[in-house]
């Protein structure tokens, strides 16, 4: 993928983050954290060392909306450095191929739901415990975690239905 | 050496990583504060102008509960206008008092450009700043009560801890009794705050209305802060358990008055060497 696109889509995603879905909570638990779409999307080439930096940029970004500055940073980049694990755990029958993106037209419907499913629950659970700021209100906390990981899940997979095609560049 | 570098270079990953996410938790401590810089938050000049673009648009949706609240306010204030007023036109009423004193509280009032009420700890961008005279640490009421108080400033926007934040506490008193205690948010419902340390001796009823104390320099005494819904006391307890209605409604804040004290700073210090 080239740098230009790249920087393009961070920029859309951010500013859809901050403007649009901002405001949108479904009752009162369901969040949607789109900008994660973007770091999911980033080619399976990108290293882990890319992976976290970039999860480090946008989660600064989306902090300074969110006034909670390093939450998101935290909660990204700890996905991103798991993501070349999880990538590899469900890795289809015969590994990957060099064209192959983490698309949903790409790599099918099943194999995306676990990867993406897998990497918002994991960062939502650190997101919002640690905004939180600890375990008090321990079940609330979780019906948020559950509420905003269904959610950001549906955005993504609409996006990938509608403005992801399955060619080669992004 | 050798051996270190080459260790490093090997784990480079996870050492990026754990030194990635360490910065991350400074950077959460670091904003734990009561009073931070400007730059990463949302009254960053860049942040606040887009905020403010989109709050542009979404403001037309809410303009009439806006007009109503506001026009709400007008009456009770002009009603209150004209009772000081008839007070005033009493000889024994006009006694010496200093201009500073009789004018401690200044107003200034600022459009809210963005809010969060479903956080648990939610913040208040406003579109005034530092040129318009709001600093770190100054109250902010609604038209209908306590909203929060300000935690930075850049020049032209300002961001409030709401009272909406699980650290945010208000010193505040229970109708005309001396019962003192503090309101705190309690991390869920937006409408509902526990007020605290209420000794088991008082007079609390439901629909009590709570107000801000003395006990504090932020806060003019006597700014609604909400009504008691919910009173309990269990037997071997110290303190009620009170839970209340706030007075603000969150959801849909559109208008606030940032209240400057003139005489803060003289009662800070007075009371910082009675201390020390």
């Amino acid at each position: 993928m080239p740098l230009v696109a790249q920087v393009f889509y961070f920029i859309i995603y951010l500013i859809l983050q901050v403007v649009l879905v901002q405001k949108v909570v479904l009752f009162d638990v369901a969040f949607c954290f789109l900008y994660l779409g973007f770091l999911l999307m980033l080619p399976f080439e990108a290293g882990a060392i890319r992976l976290m930096l970039m999860g480090l940029l946008m989660g600064l970004c989306v902090d300074i909306f969110y006034n909670s500055l390093g939450i998101h940073a935290a909660a990204s980049v700890f996905i991103m450095y798991l993501r070349p694990h999880a990538v590899s755990i469900i890795a289809p029958r015969g590994g990957y191929e060099t064209w192959m993106t983490p698309k949903l037209k790409v790599m099918g419907f099943e194999w995306f739901s676990i990867y993406s499913l897998l990497l918002i629950f994991l960062h939502h659970l650190l997101l919002f415990f640690i905004e939180a700021g600890g375990f008090g209100n321990f079940f609330y906390t979780l019906l948020k975690v559950l509420a905003s990981t269904a959610f950001t899940f549906m955005v993504i997979v609409i996006i990938q239905y509608l403005f992801y095609s399955a060619r080669r560049s992004i | 050496m050798n051996i270190l570098f080459q260790f490093l270079y090997t784990y480079r990953a996870l050492v990026l990583f754990v030194v990635l996410e360490l910065v991350c938790v400074w950077l959460i401590v670091q904003n734990n504060r009561y009073q931070s810089a400007a730059f990463f938050n949302s009254a960053n000049t860049v942040a606040a102008s887009v905020t403010q673009t989109s709050n542009e648009v979404s403001n037309y949706l809410y303009l009439k509960e806006a007009n109503e609240s506001l026009s709400e306010e007008n009456a009770r204030l002009q009603q209150e206008l004209r009772q000081l007023q008839q007070q005033l036109s009493l000889p024994s009423m006009r006694a010496a008092v200093p201009a500073e004193v009789e004018q401690q509280y200044t107003f200034q009032a600022a459009q809210v450009i963005n809010n969060s009420i479903h956080n648990s700890k939610n913040y208040i961008t406003i579109n005034k700043g530092m040129v318009d005279g709001i600093r770190p640490g100054m109250g902010v009421i609604g038209p209908n009560g306590v909203v929060g108080r300000i935690r930075s400033a850049s020049d032209h926007f300002a961001v409030a801890i709401s009272l909406l934040h699980t650290n945010m506490l208000v010193s505040a008193v229970v109708g005309d009794t001396d019962a003192f205690g503090s309101v705190k948010w309690n991390g869920r419902d937006p409408q509902i705050a526990n007020l605290d340390y209420i000794a088991r001796h008082q007079k609390v009823a439901e629909g009590d209305t709570i107000f801000t104390s003395t006990y504090n320099s932020i806060f003019p005494a006597g700014i609604p802060i909400g009504v008691v819904t919910e009173v309990s006391l269990s037997d071997n307890a110290t303190y009620y358990d009170i839970k209340l209605d706030l007075a603000t409604d969150f959801s849909s804040l559109s208008y606030v008055y940032v209240i400057r004290n003139r005489l803060k700073q003289e009662r800070d210090s007075l009371e910082s060497i009675s201390i020390n």
